[in-house]
């Protein structure tokens, strides 16, 4: 058998001594489209902010491809065993933000080679291609030296994640990508995102969109209180709640 | 305008001391006030305190104490240090080390919070985007946090190097023969203190108006991406 595109075991979060996250295990085979849905506050933001340990996890383990993330404790508090590591593998893990977050004193095509160029070494000129590839696949071609300030927000967050595709990620975090949005604007986000499903990238996307955990992921994971309450294909999961709490947080999304 | 052409070897020198003690200690304070940054939003306790303790200080006490602490005080120190050890004998602090490290140290502590407060004003999420594609800390200090940190603090900065430039005025005190020193030297003896005072004036004017542009050069520079009403 593969191994998974990405693994993580027993993942725990207490903030003080709030337990947000309680054991989370899951996995993603490559070309897997994971929804993670849940009533704010069930922890589904800390969980993706844990798998690229922009928070760092109380417990549990993340492998990406069966690479493991190597942590080791000291004074009793978790941190990473090798920070080169972890930056290795955040590297192989995009994310797009609920807030966009481009880099406001970069152009648009500043924002998408910058990781490139930077953090994996690839020629200039070979980026600016890439770049100029990706910007015409979420077709915003004409807006490569504009700065993000000029653009609306739905272009900002298509902006993100060719940001996000340019590093060529093994899996994509997708935290609440439309909830920031203008109602008008979450369809051409949407869109995009349904394309990268179609073309088999692996995706964790934490959303309020049902429609898009219905029809797109492959799996859907409903959260609660910081555990997973139910899981499955969402054909079976949406038409067959199984838990009375998937079945209120349905009844109150619709 | 004639005395002042006799006298214009002096008032160039002046300046010229004036200028490298102002940049001389812009250096000193810019350095402590990242560092002092640095300090004041890291996690270290050990830090936090330092840097606390050294912003408070700084910033409570008049600076012409400080710099008559720092020349005559640390001169008679440093000798009762040498003589009591038997380390070294007679010393002499010089005027402009003293007047440039004194002033530095003093700047440091207002760009100490200058440069905190620009750190801070930096969108979060720009950060964690940085961190999240796989950035070291230094590349994201040099690609993310830097620029915008300059973009935030030169309003602040600006205002500080302002003062600081005025403030070297004060080095004259302690004997170092500045613009103000060399410029009352001459007024006294021709008589004729109105006239060298003016210029002294004027020069420091010219200075300060100097500093505007290049500061509004900077401004334009780092405000790449701005949204300007």
């Amino acid at each position: 058998m593969t191994e998974p595109a990405l693994r993580v075991e027993n993942i725990r979060k207490s903030f003080g001594g709030h337990e947000v996250l309680k054991s989370i295990s899951m996995s993603a085979a490559k070309g897997d489209v994971v929804a993670i849905l849940g009533a704010s506050g069930s922890g589904k933001s800390t969980f993706l902010r844990c798998i690229n340990l922009l928070e760092t996890p109380t417990d549990g383990k993340v492998w990406l491809k069966g690479e493991e993330m190597r942590m080791t404790s000291r004074q009793g508090e978790r941190r990473p065993a090798d920070l080169r590591q972890v930056e290795r593998m955040r590297a192989r893990l995009a994310m797009v933000f609920q807030g966009f977050n481009l880099w406001s004193h970069m152009t648009v095509m500043e924002n998408i080679t910058e990781g490139p160029v930077h953090v994996l070494g690839t020629p200039r000129r070979e980026a600016r291609e890439k770049a100029a590839a990706l910007l015409a696949k979420v077709g915003l071609s004409d807006r490569a030296d504009y700065y993000p300030a000029h653009l609306s927000g739905g272009q900002q967050q298509r902006v993100a994640i060719a940001r996000a595709l340019a590093m060529e990620p093994d899996v994509m975090l997708f935290d609440e990508p439309t909830s920031a949005l203008d109602p008008e604007l979450v369809g051409e986000v949407l869109a995009v995102m349904r394309a990268l499903a179609d073309e088999g990238r692996t995706m964790l996307v934490v959303t309020h969109e049902m429609a898009f955990a219905r029809d797109v992921s492959s799996r859907t994971v409903f959260l609660h209180q910081g555990q997973i309450c139910e899981e499955g294909p969402p054909d079976q999961l949406f038409r067959n709640p199984q838990t009375d709490q998937f079945r209120a947080f349905l009844s109150r999304m619709n | 305008m004639d005395l002042l052409i006799e006298y214009r070897s002096q008032l160039w020198a002046g300046l010229v001391t004036t200028v490298q003690i102002a940049l001389a200690s812009l250096f000193f304070s810019v350095a402590l006030g990242l560092i002092g940054a640095w300090a004041k939003l890291s996690a270290n306790r050990t830090a936090r305190a330092l840097a606390g303790a050294y912003t408070t200080l700084v910033r409570g006490v008049p600076d012409l104490v400080l710099i008559m602490l720092v020349f005559f005080g640390g001169q008679v120190t440093l000798n009762a240090i040498g003589a009591a050890t038997g380390l070294w004998d007679y010393l002499e602090v010089s005027q402009f080390a003293a007047g440039a490290l004194t002033i530095g140290v003093i700047f440091g502590a207002y760009f100490t919070e200058t440069f905190r407060g620009a750190i801070l004003a930096i969108p979060r999420g720009q950060i964690e985007a940085g961190i999240s594609i796989g950035m070291s800390r230094p590349l994201l200090f040099r690609r993310i946090v830097w620029p915008q940190m300059v973009r935030y603090a030169l309003p602040g900065f600006g205002n500080n190097w302002l003062v600081q430039l005025k403030t070297t005025a004060l080095v004259s005190v302690i004997g170092l023969q500045d613009l103000v020193y060399n410029a009352f030297a001459a007024g006294r003896s021709t008589d004729a203190l109105f006239t060298f005072m003016a210029a002294a004036f004027v020069i420091y004017l010219g200075l300060t108006a100097l500093s505007d542009l290049g500061l509004r050069a900077l401004e334009r520079r780092y405000s790449r991406g701005v949204q300007r009403a």
